[in-house]
């Protein structure tokens, strides 16, 4: 494994544009808003943790940001380029440099370990089959699961289902990854393996958004929380400011609910 | 040729089968006759292997029609599923139009009706491989859907978060699965379609029923001969369920179970 750290405080000042941004993003489902207006800038190397109670939006803002759910308004750009959703080219475009983790990793299930991996390259990219099968043997290496490329998704744990979902998304070389609470549908005693995993690629300077009530996990690693609440973003800062001084106080509130439920932080 | 027992034979007029390479079947019609074999057995007999090549043109109309509705069905389920609104009104139509009109009204009205009004000709078998395979795409149809809907919403997602265009999400990641998952359905389509196609014997298709009938109203073993159809039939029944429950068996996905549904309909004697 290639362990290149790069020190994220130093790229968040030589890197003056964000690489990803996001502007006003609404989203109403029927007479329901879900999303009212969120804004984030993300900076090259930042993970930025989602907390907020269930039905807060999370989920919908994450999968507004790679047009899975197209907003109703707002802005997306990235490496200042904006993207254009509604011209398909752009949007898959797009979509090849964000990465997704699902809460429920959605692997492909008619297909083994490695070729999940290598389906987005063969597919998408147009890239031979054997080159692409070489990079999906790195990949899966990189999560500790190169033993286990020939097995299909139900033959896997769940901790491995997911290990390979960030193998797939980490193969078609993604500028950002949005992770919708990617260890919530984990037992407990998988949690660690994919979190290793997450954790590394942070210290690889991997962009992150992550949605997570893994509050412990969060805060060694999180370069911002984001704290949001009925389809806003209420709050954001440090996770030692969330945490511990926080100004709002719903998210005071949260945050001690939240502590009390995932444990020590 | 020409008389065996006393009854003008029912083969020699439309039988090529029997010219010039009878003899095996006259041996056994001959000892039966020194044996005094009851007579429904030499009917059967004798009727055999006239019946055995009815069952090739009943399959091959059965295997027929089933393509035609594969190849119309997967197209309808997609549009059903994925299509603009108006495209699935329509696709709805058609199917509630195929299903709800009887078989043999649509093998009339194509044959009788419509080729004849548009003076089209096509041969009895022809017609019955289209109308059974129109009527059997309805119903293949709602089984594709079926699948496609069992699928997992995510599958879709994930793929098109890859940066997939839906049509190759939908080739190469719904497809195969819902192709597999509608095996089931197939054995069940497979079985009703083979029965139905004993109804195209009214346009006179040369299939099982159509020459056990015409056997059987010229040497008046209807008994004997209508049995032997039915077994035939059952015969077939069994056959091509478990040949797709071994298809089933070879596609299934490692660390998923087989069907209990398949498990059930198929009988292993
Ligand atoms: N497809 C949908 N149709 C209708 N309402 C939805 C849909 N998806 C999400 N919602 C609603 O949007 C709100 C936010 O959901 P979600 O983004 O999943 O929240 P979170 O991930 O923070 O739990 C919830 O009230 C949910 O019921
Ligand atoms: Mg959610």
């Amino acid at each position: 494994m290639a362990h290149w750290r790069i020190p994220r405080m130093d790229c968040r000042h030589i890197m003056a544009e964000p690489i990803l941004r996001i502007e006003n993003i609404s989203k109403r489902y029927g007479k329901k808003d879900v999303l009212k207006g969120a804004s984030l800038d993300v900076n090259k190397g930042d993970l930025k943790i989602l907390i907020g109670p269930s039905g807060a939006g999370k989920s919908t803002l994450l999968q507004c940001i790679n047009f899975l759910v197209k907003p109703d308004e707002g802005r997306v750009w990235l490496e200042g380029r904006e993207v254009h959703y509604a011209h398909k080219r752009d949007l898959y475009a797009y979509r090849q440099k964000v990465g997704m983790i699902f809460q429920d990793f959605n692997l492909f299930d008619h297909l083994n370990a490695l070729e999940n991996v290598r389906i987005g390259m063969v597919q998408v990219k147009g890239m031979p089959k054997a080159e692409a099968g070489e990079r999906a043997v790195m990949e899966l290496e990189r999560v500790g699961l190169k033993d286990h490329m020939q097995k299909y998704p139900a033959q896997l744990s769940g901790g491995q289902k997911q290990r390979v979902s960030i193998a797939r998304a980490l193969a078609m070389d993604p500028k950002v990854m949005l992770l919708d609470e990617p260890t919530s549908a984990l037992d407990p005693e998988l949690i660690g393996e994919v979190h290793a995993v997450i954790r590394d690629l942070g210290n690889n300077g991997m962009t992150m958004i992550m949605a997570t009530h893994q509050i412990g996990f969060a805060s060694s690693l999180a370069s911002e929380i984001v704290f949001m609440e009925d389809g806003r973003i209420l709050e954001r800062g440090t996770p030692d400011k969330i945490f511990n001084d926080a100004q709002n106080a719903r998210t005071r509130e949260f945050c001690s609910k939240i502590t009390e439920l995932y444990g020590e932080r | 040729m020409g008389t065996r027992c006393g009854i003008v034979s029912p083969y020699s007029p439309i039988l090529p089968l029997n010219n010039g390479k009878a003899s095996a079947h006259e041996a056994f019609h001959f000892w039966g006759r020194c044996e005094r074999m009851p007579e429904s057995l030499i009917a059967i007999g004798d009727a055999l292997p006239y019946l055995l090549r009815g069952s090739l043109v009943t399959l091959i109309v059965v295997v027929g029609a089933m393509a035609l509705g594969l190849v119309l069905g997967v197209p309808l389920a997609m549009g059903q599923v994925y299509g603009h609104w108006a495209l699935r009104r329509a696709i709805a139509v058609y199917v509630w139009f195929f299903r709800g009109i009887p078989l043999l009204v649509f093998l009339f009205l194509f044959y009788f009706g419509l080729c004849t009004a548009l003076d089209i000709n096509l041969s009895a078998f022809t017609v019955a491989i289209i109308v059974l395979g129109l009527i059997s795409s309805a119903y293949q149809s709602q089984i594709f859907r079926g699948a496609i809907l069992s699928l997992p919403e995510g599958q879709l997602k994930a793929a098109r978060a890859l940066g997939m265009s839906d049509i190759k999400a939908i080739t190469v990641i719904i497809l195969p699965q819902a192709l597999r998952l509608s095996v089931p359905g197939w054995s069940n389509e497979y079985s009703i379609l083979l029965k139905d196609s004993a109804v195209t014997y009214a346009l006179g298709v040369a299939e099982i029923m159509a020459r056990a009938h015409f056997v059987a109203t010229r040497t008046y073993q209807q008994l004997p001969l209508y049995f032997a159809a039915g077994m035939i039939f059952l015969i077939l029944t069994w056959m091509g369920t478990k040949s797709l429950r071994l298809l089933e068996e070879k596609v299934r996905i490692p660390g998923y179970g087989s069907s209990p549904q398949l498990a059930a309909e198929s009988f292993d004697p």
